[in-house]
């Protein structure tokens, strides 16, 4: 590999002057000599300085990613509410005050024609003109809430905070249209403006008003497809690891499943996405859309890294702990499931939980097997139609309607919260239950 | 009785039955004592609960994938199917129907004839979950008696359970094999059904790409030609990301393993490695809401023609990103790698750090870093999200970074993703982009695995 030839022409000249023997000593002191180690030197610190531009680079751009999502996410978490002013006594509201003590209180109220005596309200409050425009669709649930908490409000007139339409929401957070900043400011002048912490982001599904959505149905369609995921793809890694590490004869069938585990591990994910819609969907007749596929696509990706991860945990466990079992009569199956697999687990527990972060940020398979569906509600099992976090911050990236930019950042931070943490406990396992042999 | 409670019914069978023959051995262990039996009792307990379970469990998926068409079977032999329509679609349709009605999925039928079959459904169904669930039951109790009368001080129950480990880990190591030669089987099945509609050379040498017009009914001809979208894969993946990744990735390898002090290098590690476990979808968002737009108000600043809201650069340029830590990993391998020997012979001529960075390590470990760089050139143009959200549709054949390109992968989503019937040329197109990808990146990754491996036995 290395010849004389690729050294540095300084050490080249020395190496010759140093084996003929009537040479006249190099001058180090000369001025030629000076300026040249002068500038070997300063080419040593730019490129030095340029290796830490390079770290720092790199560094500075996760940093402004993340900043840039936490900025423009946070305010997600936060929802604009109007005070509204409500006379019940006058309004056309259709109940009677005796029901609400009642059990059926939520039903009743649903069909009280609240959302008349909200608009009516609004018009009242803040003009005739599109008065109620600046309120959210889902402004009487609000009132709906404030007054089964309170039946009393019925008999006089009370103060609501409702949700605000989305453009108002977007021009009391940051900037919105013209008009809506004007209306803002007015409201502003009244007092009428709040800001609430947005519960119902994190308690409700997809939508279409950005004021009403939440991921709540995401984060649960994503539990039940990692639930999937787990339960496939553990058991089987981990057995196929020690088959492989502990059992394996040496010879062309074994050859065969490494060169399929290791290409399987580099495999683009989309095609794995590809092989769950013509084998799990048209094949076998799975529902589309559905945890069950979601997670079997994913356990097939999964599996790969589990195993590689499982073989070195088990390489990792010196043979003499086997020699010692089977010494004292251990089978070889009781070897390995009482002492090897025991030490090599949080070796494994890591590689898993590692394999599952990779799975809970995957979209591009799940896209394939039809899980880009619209869906309000939360998933009820594992066949119902589901979406996942990182396919619902797809979706809402392609909104046009500008409500829905802090949702997606508010979706990516839930997303990064939940990928962070896996990956801390992963750190942790690695750092607190280890044997370095 | 649903699916699910005999499941149940067998799996506690089986519990009822480990638990009493392990009952039974302990029992035995005293009598014969502990020398004279060959199992411990927990063995005899899995042997003959393994017993209970697994025959009736195999007899019930078997089961529940024959029984639909016998209970179809029998609906037809009822009265009220001599009146439906011979043959056909129109046939099928109303069985399938009764049957959603029957099952309680559908509410009310669209056909009349449908709604006359519903009782004969229901009671055939009923008839034979309730044939299904008895032999399930005495499958699971004659196979557990039979295994629970073996049990005695000389039986061999260890030896047998273990080798049913010993199968059970072989077939779990058999799926990775089965998932490679699925992947391969779709993909090439459906490809052959798309070439057999279009011609092969006119998809992997046309220039012009525009299934829509296919869809539309202009013929398959001068639509499936897939030249640009390779070219933008490659332009994305395999030009824009590497000029970001391989500078970056490379220096950043040289700088922590030959330059940062330890306490610098333990943090700046992990964090490289957070870079690398952001979900790709939350890059496409960066690179759509952020990057994508601040480029082209650059490009029209400095008066690019062409510029356009989603560009090459922007997706290639977050893909770069997104490869660093991949580049800088490997990189960091080979150059670790290389004997102490020779970086200390360079030192000791007097080279400085850096001469000796790049006259005599980057040199020497120049064919793991090529090797890392073919993987992650592997990993960019099987990328999908930061494509589809950054990159654009048009299928243009460009060499302006500025402009809209499309990448293979951005089209099997967009021709998937669509309502329209599986077997038209549009969806196959995207099984027969699938087979070229997961060839390429195939090939790829051998070649790459090839140069390291022969590269680090250089040195061993």
């Amino acid at each position: 590999m290395m010849s004389g030839t690729d050294l540095p022409p300084s050490a080249r000249t020395s190496m010759t002057q140093a084996n003929s023997p009537d040479r006249t000593p190099t001058d180090w002191t000369s001025p030629v000599m000076r300026k040249r180690i002068a500038r070997r030197y300063a080419q040593e610190r730019r490129f030095r300085l340029m290796g830490l531009g390079a770290v720092a680079l790199s560094a500075g751009f996760l940093l402004f990613l993340l900043v840039s999502m936490v900025s423009g996410g946070l305010s997600g978490f936060i929802r604009t509410e109007i005070k509204l002013p409500i006379d019940f006594p006058h309004s056309p509201l259709l109940i009677d005050p005796a029901i609400l003590k009642s059990a059926n209180a939520e039903r009743a109220l649903a069909n009280a024609n609240l959302p008349a005596v909200t608009s009516a309200a609004a018009k009242a409050a803040f003009g005739a003109q599109g008065g109620d425009a600046i309120l959210s669709d889902s402004a009487w649930v609000a009132v709906k809430d404030a007054l089964i908490e309170d039946p009393g409000l019925l008999q006089r007139q009370a103060v609501i905070a409702v949700p605000a339409a989305s453009d108002i929401d977007l021009a009391a957070k940051r900037e919105g249209s013209a008009a809506a900043e004007q209306i803002v400011a007015q409201l502003k002048g009244k007092r009428a403006l709040a800001t609430r912490l947005n519960f119902g982001f994190l308690t409700a599904s997809d939508g279409t008003d950005p004021t009403q959505v939440g991921i709540w149905g995401a984060l649960k369609g994503s539990l039940l497809t990692m639930a999937v995921t787990l339960l496939l793809s553990f058991p089987v890694g981990v057995l196929s690891a020690i088959y492989l590490e502990e059992y394996a004869p040496r010879n062309r069938w074994t050859d065969l499943i490494e060169v399929s585990i290791n290409n399987l591990a580099a495999v683009p994910s989309i095609i794995f996405g590809l092989l769950g819609l013509a084998v799990f969907l048209n094949m076998w007749d799975l529902p589309r859309s559905a945890a069950l596929v979601g997670g079997l696509t994913l356990a097939l990706m999964t599996m790969p890294v589990i195993v590689i991860a499982g073989r070195n945990a088990v390489k990792a466990v010196p043979p003499s702990i086997r020699d010692a079992a089977l010494g004292v009569g251990a089978s070889p199956v009781q070897v390995v499931f009482h002492h090897v697999l025991p030490l090599a687990m949080p070796g494994i527990l890591t590689g898993t939980i590692i394999g599952m972060a990779r799975a809970l940020g995957e979209t591009a398979p799940l896209l394939m097997i039809g899980m880009r569906a619209f869906i309000s509600a939360a998933p009820s099992g594992f066949t119902a139609p589901a979406t996942v976090l990182p396919v619902q911050v797809f979706l809402w990236s392609d909104e046009v309607s500008k409500g829905f930019v802090e949702k997606t950042s508010a979706a990516i931070i839930v997303l990064l919260v939940f990928l962070l943490a896996m990956n801390g406990l992963a750190i942790y396992l690695r750092n607190k239950f280890e044997i370095r042999w | 009785m649903n699916a699910a409670s005999i499941w149940l019914v067998i799996i506690g069978l089986a519990v009822i039955a480990w638990l009493s023959a392990r009952a039974r051995a302990t029992l035995m262990e005293k009598s014969a004592g502990r020398l004279a039996t060959h199992s411990r009792a927990q063995y005899h307990g899995w042997y003959v609960g393994l017993w209970t379970l697994l025959p009736a469990a195999l007899f019930l998926i078997v089961w529940q994938n024959v029984s639909p068409a016998l209970v179809t079977n029998s609906v037809l032999t009822a009265p009220e199917a001599a009146t439906l329509p011979t043959e056909g679609f129109s046939r099928a349709a109303i069985l399938s129907e009764a049957r959603n009605i029957a099952a309680g999925r559908q509410q009310s039928g669209f056909n009349t004839q449908s709604q006359a079959l519903v009782e004969p459904y229901r009671a055939a169904q009923t008839r034979f979950d309730i044939i299904g669930a008895l032999l399930t039951v005495i499958l699971a109790f004659a196979c557990g008696a039979f295994a629970f009368t073996r049990i005695r001080a000389g039986f061999t129950a260890r030896t047998r359970v273990e080798r049913l480990v010993m199968g059970a880990l072989l077939v779990a190591s058999l799926i990775a094999i089965v998932t490679t030669v699925g992947i391969v089987a779709s993909l090439l099945f459906e490809s052959i059904r798309f070439f057999s509609m279009v011609n092969p050379i006119d998809f992997l040498f046309g220039t012009k790409w525009s299934p829509q017009s296919a869809a539309l009914g202009y013929g398959n001809k001068n639509a499936f030609g897939a030249v640009p979208l390779f070219w933008g894969t490659v332009f994305i993946g395999a030009i824009i990301a590497m000029l970001v990744a391989i500078p970056l990735g490379l220096m950043c390898a040289i700088y922590l393993t030959q330059y940062a002090k330890p306490s610098v290098r333990a943090w700046m590690k992990p964090i490289l490695e957070v870079l690398a476990g952001v979900p790709t979808v939350v890059y496409g968002y960066f690179a759509a809401l952020t990057v994508a737009p601040a480029l082209r108000d650059f490009a029209v600043m400095v008066g690019i023609s062409g510029a356009s809201s989603e560009s090459a650069l922007a997706a290639g340029l977050v893909m770069g990103v997104m490869i660093i830590p991949f580049v800088s990993s490997m990189a960091d391998d080979s150059i670790n790698a290389v004997p102490q020997a020779m970086r200390d012979g360079s030192l000791a001529m007097g080279a400085t750090t850096s001469e000796t960075i790049k006259k005599v390590l980057i040199p020497a470990a120049l064919p793991g870093v090529v090797g890392g760089v073919l993987l992650a050139v592997s990993r960019a143009i099987g990328e999908t999200m930061i494509v589809v959200m950054a990159a654009g549709l048009a299928a243009n054949l460009t060499l302006n970074p500025f402009a809209s390109v499309t990448t293979v992968t951005t089209q099997i989503v967009q021709l998937l993703t669509g309502d329209q019937e599986f077997d038209s040329a549009k969806t196959l197109a995207a099984f027969a982009l699938g087979l070229v990808l997961f060839i390429v990146t195939l090939l790829l990754n051998i070649v790459a695995l090839r140069v390291v491996k022969k590269y680090r036995e250089a040195y061993e």
